[in-house]
């Protein structure tokens, strides 16, 4: 049994990689995720924020400018998710400290 | 209540070590517009700085240090400075989260938008410090204190 889930994970490892050589590749300008319009006709914004991400925000890293000012809304969905873990776990765990020092 | 005695070496070396953390921690947060880093980055080093206080001394010397009631509020302020710049931002005529439109007086709109994405780096390093110093305090629990 021991060795029949070593081949299970086994095999599906080797999925995953036979899977993974289908990717596009990253680099080149001719690939899907690099161009301006999808095949549909719409507007992908990758290329948009490599282009003008200096020129708009004036800040050198890209992926900050991303994170922070086009997709600030997503930023401060994590913060408010942060915030709600921590507040349920102080309204679940807090309790009155009876001897306090 | 029972008091830890730590050995004084390690004292001595946290008491040492925490403001160069610290220093760290603001240079993560400062430096995410040139570099890797960022609020969270940056929040989590400082976070890790006050519990090293935390895990060496005892609570009369850690409560002066940064309160254990301070979490909940300081993250709820640090959430508030985010929400609030985005808010000004739509007040004064642009989009919500739109930094370009901040009241920020002789700078090009691409600096205002700079310093924009700094106030908001600041506010989530404020919120994430907070919330895990406060998650340390509440699952340690009463009876250490």
């Amino acid at each position: 049994m021991k060795y029949f889930n070593y081949l299970i994970i086994i095999a599906f490892g080797a999925m995953l990689i036979y899977a993974s050589l289908g990717l596009p590749q990253r680099g080149p300008a001719s690939e899907v995720a690099s161009q301006e319009t999808s095949i549909a006709g719409t507007v992908l914004p990758s290329a948009y924020y490599i282009k003008n991400a200096y020129r708009d925000a004036n800040t050198p890293n890209m992926v900050t400018v991303v994170l922070a000012d086009y997709r600030s809304i997503d930023t401060l969905g994590e913060e408010v998710v942060i915030f709600t873990a921590g507040l349920i776990c102080y309204m679940l765990l807090w309790r009155k400290r009876k001897n306090a020092a | 209540m029972q008091h830890r005695i730590a050995s004084p070496i390690i004292l001595l070396v946290s008491r040492f070590i925490t403001p160069y953390i610290m220093l760290y921690g603001f240079y993560v947060i400062f430096h995410g517009h040139y570099g890797p880093g960022g609020g969270f980055q940056g929040g989590a080093i400082l976070a890790a700085a006050v519990l090293l206080i935390r895990i060496v001394n005892d609570p009369e010397v850690y409560e002066i240090h940064f309160k254990s009631s301070f979490g909940i509020p300081f993250g709820a302020a640090g959430v508030l400075i985010f929400f609030g710049i985005g808010f000004i931002a739509m007040v004064l005529g642009g989009n919500f989260l739109d930094y370009s439109y901040l009241p920020l007086v002789g700078l090009t709109q691409a600096d205002v938008r700079s310093t924009g994405i700094l106030l908001i780096e600041i506010g989530v390093a404020f919120a994430v410090m907070a919330i895990l110093v406060s998650l340390y305090d509440n699952l340690l629990g009463e009876e250490n204190v």
